[in-house]
């Protein structure tokens, strides 16, 4: 009756990291009308800076209400859907993305194409570059949106590049080798990697060895490399970042064949915090990938009264440097509250520099090394310890135990008080046994319902998935 | 070179149809009433501007509409945070009351069916990749609007086929051009899994009638299809007979519901392409699932949801609005058939849209497609008019032409209607006596020039089209 994308789950919402996202809902922590709720903490949004955007607004008010020089473009933003884009905005977008890698990159606003958010602009760059059937080679621990993004309409295979705590989780050469090994195996063409830089889950930045690693595989392999670097404003501590291109040029690859492989996917939903205003954008130097991606964004267009605003906001350079200061030093001291607090209850994180969120170890809390435990450990933050965090295992890591937990999208006193419940959770499990716990004893029936729907249909495999 | 994907180095697109040289022609020379007073007049764009002041005048006086008042501003976090893709409720509520009022409030929409698209344009795709498989199809009733060929089809893989409408019954959907290209489907080994419908047409501007939506809603149940309803046009119906919806027909007779869904958007009714507000409504619990998980990939901002929420939500500003817009239509509509009329042009008796359906088959040298090409290529280069062929539209029969008329100003509009009625004359034999009734002053109601707002440099490399146009027309 339907189609199969329909009736199927590569949609990837069955995944816990949805799951924990319908559990907060459920039951959201509010610090006066529910202390005792769920805290968010599996949600990556930065929530530390709009004060600074809202004086700019103060100061500013005709750009919201489509003004320009007193006078209403209203009627002319209405009727403006040409699928390049406001030009001004281009302008300033390429402008803004080249200060965020402190000039060393410049951009041609002729190559950038709009998209609704990064995850459209994920998608898209995806129908240009692959078939269905054909793969990606994507490095883990990943986001998991990335099963849909990239796979659900377009019909293309993630083959994941295994990537391990025993040396931070960096990108290796045996590693990419290793997973096209096993695409071939499998008789699938791998026609690009993907990688996200800075990376979710990680909050690292790629080592320029790393990045090296991967041009090289991309010549060789004669594949393409899109590099999502939709986190790249949110670098917050050095080693500063590097973006792909920045290391091509480091190689002078501007001549060559590679060069119009090299990808990259932006987007204002993190580091200025307007995941809701839908503005994601692919960068190309391949005049193919930016014409056919031009004429697809036509399926998901950034709102014309969306790009006025956002080209004045990013068009006041000193607005822009002082957020982009302010806003990495927030993110830095918010960062070292929550491993400093994680800290005191025995919880390393793995050490970073960006993102809005940390990975967590918690391997010495499981129970056993397995899959099971991690999801037995997960369930207890959830529904008895209160907090949203994501499991390893929705980012498709390699070892149980890692944690993603979120700092960026919560009030100060918010991330005390998770931090609190941490610490008693800890004692408690160390006082009374790990095994003897009843996760359960807090969960509203709901909750309850949906872990059991869930736990259900994770113990019967989705055919199509290769990863595991 | 490795080769990028099939679909990207492929014509899916669909911008390689010689129907764009019309938008070259008027890209590369527009009409402006001073600057540019012999350049091509854009006659190939269905939008709606005639109404523009009224609304403009509702946003200066709502500035919460636009969170730049004082408690405005306190909402911007909440409104940049909103990135659910069930949209706001405020939102969707607005819409559900929208649609309902525009059907003359005969049908109530529940605003948990309303699922967020980019645009149409989206909303199509969206609907496509939901009920159909690639190599699969959907029978769509010519003549229709070119950017199907790549919304429905291009990533998606699904297959259209026509269903054959003859100008003999003014291209009237009957059973048997149903039921032929059902048929024809089923030779092709071509599974159909759905009927898209528009109404009211675009290119033909008429609605559907009652017996016709029954009898349709019938054929789709017998075959167990899904029905499409683009709706999108629902407001622009200025004139008797009454728009009737999918909505209210399914009312009336019996019907699986799970088959039907309606495409609409903001962008013909108010005049908003800019701002993608397109919308997926199913009566299919498992596709408003399903096309709400897709709707990821086109959400509407949240900054444009709150100002639609906040303007459609005042009563008074939409029925106002709804009856302002239908009287200008129609004022439109009436002069410009009625100045047309008066040099021999007729054209498809209309009630709605933004365009007419214009019957220039008495001025082609042949009955051939390339007759038609001909005196298009003449239309555009000597009378300076870009039309849209309906080839382009996959219109069995040559020499019918598809001219917007509310896209311009009056000015414009007479302008337009000088170089026809020079045109008519210089190649008419019979020569029709001039009626024409002329303004009595002509109005310099400059439009703000585009050229003021952006840049004049939108060549894209790749593209030899500076403003994509496929995008911009609704063609």
């Amino acid at each position: 009756m339907l189609s199969s994308k329909a009736s199927c789950n590569s949609h990837g919402q069955d995944s816990s990291y949805f799951l924990g996202w319908q559990l907060y809902e459920n039951n959201p922590f509010h610090e006066v009308e529910n202390p005792t709720g769920i805290i968010q903490m599996g949600l990556a949004e930065n929530q530390l800076s709009f004060d600074l955007v809202e004086s700019w607004l103060r100061k500013n008010p005709d750009v919201m209400e489509l003004k320009k020089g007193g006078e209403s473009v209203f009627r002319e933003l209405a009727l403006f859907q040409d699928y390049h884009g406001l030009p001004t905005f281009k302008n300033e977008l390429v402008e803004y993305m080249a200060k965020i890698r402190g000039n060393k990159v410049k951009f041609d606003p002729n190559n950038l194409v709009l998209a609704a958010g990064a995850t459209s602009a994920n998608e898209t760059l995806i129908f240009c570059l692959a078939d269905p059937g054909e793969a990606i080679l994507l490095p883990t621990p990943y986001y998991p949106g990335f099963d849909r993004d990239l796979k659900w309409r377009t019909g293309v295979v993630i083959v994941p590049v295994h990537c391990w705590s025993s040396n931070g989780f960096r990108i290796t050469m045996f590693a990419l080798e290793e997973a096209y090994e096993r695409a071939q195996k499998l008789n699938l063409k791998v026609k690009g990697v993907l990688i996200t830089n800075p990376s979710n889950p990680l909050g690292t930045t790629m080592t320029k060895e790393e990045l090296d690693h991967l041009i090289t595989f991309a010549m060789a392999k004669n594949i393409h490399v899109i590099s999502d670097e939709v986190f790249s404003g949110t670098v917050f501590d050095s080693p500063g970042f590097i973006s792909i291109l920045e290391a091509a040029m480091d190689r002078n690859l501007e001549n060559t064949d590679v060069w119009s492989r090299i990808h990259i996917v932006y987007s204002l939903s993190k580091d200025l915090g307007l995941p809701g205003f839908r503005v994601g954008m692919i960068y190309s130097n391949n005049k193919t990938v930016v014409g056919a991606s031009t004429k697809m964004s036509s399926f998901g267009l950034v709102s014309s009264q969306t790009q006025y605003l956002l080209t004045n906001v990013l068009a006041s350079k000193r607005f822009t440097s002082k957020y982009m200061k302010e806003n990495q030093k927030r993110l830095k001291k918010r960062k070292e509250m929550l491993v400093s607090g994680l800290k005191k209850s025995g919880i390393e994180c793995l050490k970073s520099n960006a993102g809005l969120f940390c990975w967590v170890d918690m391997r010495h809390l499981l129970s056993s090394n397995t899959l099971e435990a991690e999801t037995k450990l997960w369930n207890q933050m959830v529904c008895d310890v209160g907090l949203n965090i994501s499991p390893g295992s929705s980012f498709h890591c390699s070892e149980p135990g890692w944690f993603r937990v979120c700092f960026a999208n919560m009030s100060r006193g918010t991330l005390q008080v998770a931090m609190r419940r941490i610490k008693d959770f800890v004692e408690r499990s160390n006082f009374m046994g790990r095994s003897k716990m009843n996760y359960q004893q807090n969960m509203s029936s709901l909750s309850r319902k949906l872990l059991s729907n869930w736990v259900r249909k994770l113990s019967s495999p989705d055919p199509n998935e290769h990863e595991r | 070179m490795v080769a990028i994907s099939k679909i990207a180095t492929g014509n899916g697109h669909g911008e390689d149809s010689p129907y764009f040289d019309g938008w070259k022609a008027y890209e590369t020379n527009p009409f402006h009433p001073i600057d540019r007073p012999d350049g091509v007049i854009q006659m190939g764009l269905a939008e709606n501007q005639l109404c523009f002041n009224f609304i403009k005048k509702w946003v200066m006086e709502h500035p919460e509409a636009s969170l730049c008042s004082a408690e405005g501003v306190n909402k911007f976090k909440e409104t940049a945070l909103f990135q659910d893709y069930h949209g706001m409720p405020e939102f969707r509520e607005a819409v559900a009351k929208f649609m309902g009022k525009v059907r003359s409030g005969r049908v109530k929409f529940d605003p948990d069916r309303i699922v967020m698209s980019g645009g149409a344009t989206g909303a199509h795709e969206m609907v496509a990749f939901c009920l159909a498989d690639p190599g699969e199809a959907f029978l769509v009733p010519t003549p229709y609007y070119p950017g199907f060929d790549r919304d429905l089809r291009w990533r998606t893989g699904v297959e259209l086929v026509p269903v054959v409408c003859e100008s003999s019954n003014n291209f009237k959907i009957t059973r048997a051009a149903l039921e032929a290209a059902y048929e024809k489907a089923k030779e092709a080994n071509l599974r159909v899994k759905g009927l898209l419908i528009t109404n009211p047409s675009n290119p033909l501007g008429t609605i559907l009638d009652r017996d016709t939506l029954k009898g349709i809603v019938k054929f789709i149940n017998e075959k167990n299809i899904h029905l499409i309803g683009d709706e999108i046009y629902a407001a622009t119906v200025f004139m008797e007979p009454e728009f009737v919806s999918i909505s209210e027909i399914i009312e009336e007779v019996e019907c699986n519901r799970d088959l039907i869904h309606i495409v609409y958007s903001l962008s013909k009714d108010m005049g908003f392409p800019g701002f993608r507000v397109g919308i997926v409504y199913s009566y299919n619990d498992a596709v408003v699932s399903c096309a709400r998980k897709m709707s990821s990939f086109g959400l509407v901002s949240s900054q444009t949801q709150h100002l639609i929420a906040t303007m459609l939500s005042d009563d008074d500003f939409v029925d106002s609005f709804i009856v302002e817009s239908k009287e200008q239509l129609f004022k439109r509509h009436k002069y410009f058939t009625l100045s047309l009329s008066q040099v021999g042009i007729g054209s498809l008796k209309s009630n709605a849209g933004l365009f007419i359906w214009m019957d220039l088959r008495k001025l082609l040298k042949e009955k051939t497609f390339d007759a038609e090409m001909d005196l298009w290529r003449v239309i555009i280069n000597e009378v300076k008019l870009n039309v849209s062929p309906g080839s382009s539209f996959h219109c069995d029969e040559p020499g019918w032409f598809r001219v917007c008329f509310a896209n311009m100003d009056d000015n414009t509009m007479e302008v337009a209607l000088l170089r026809i009625t020079t045109f008519m004359h210089k190649h008419n034999e019979a020569m029709v006596p001039r009626k024409l009734c002329r303004r009595a002053s002509l109005k310099l109601s400059l439009s703000r020039r585009r050229d003021d707002f952006m840049s004049q440099n939108m060549m894209s490399p790749h593209s030899p089209i500076p403003q994509s146009p496929l995008v911009r027309a609704r063609t």
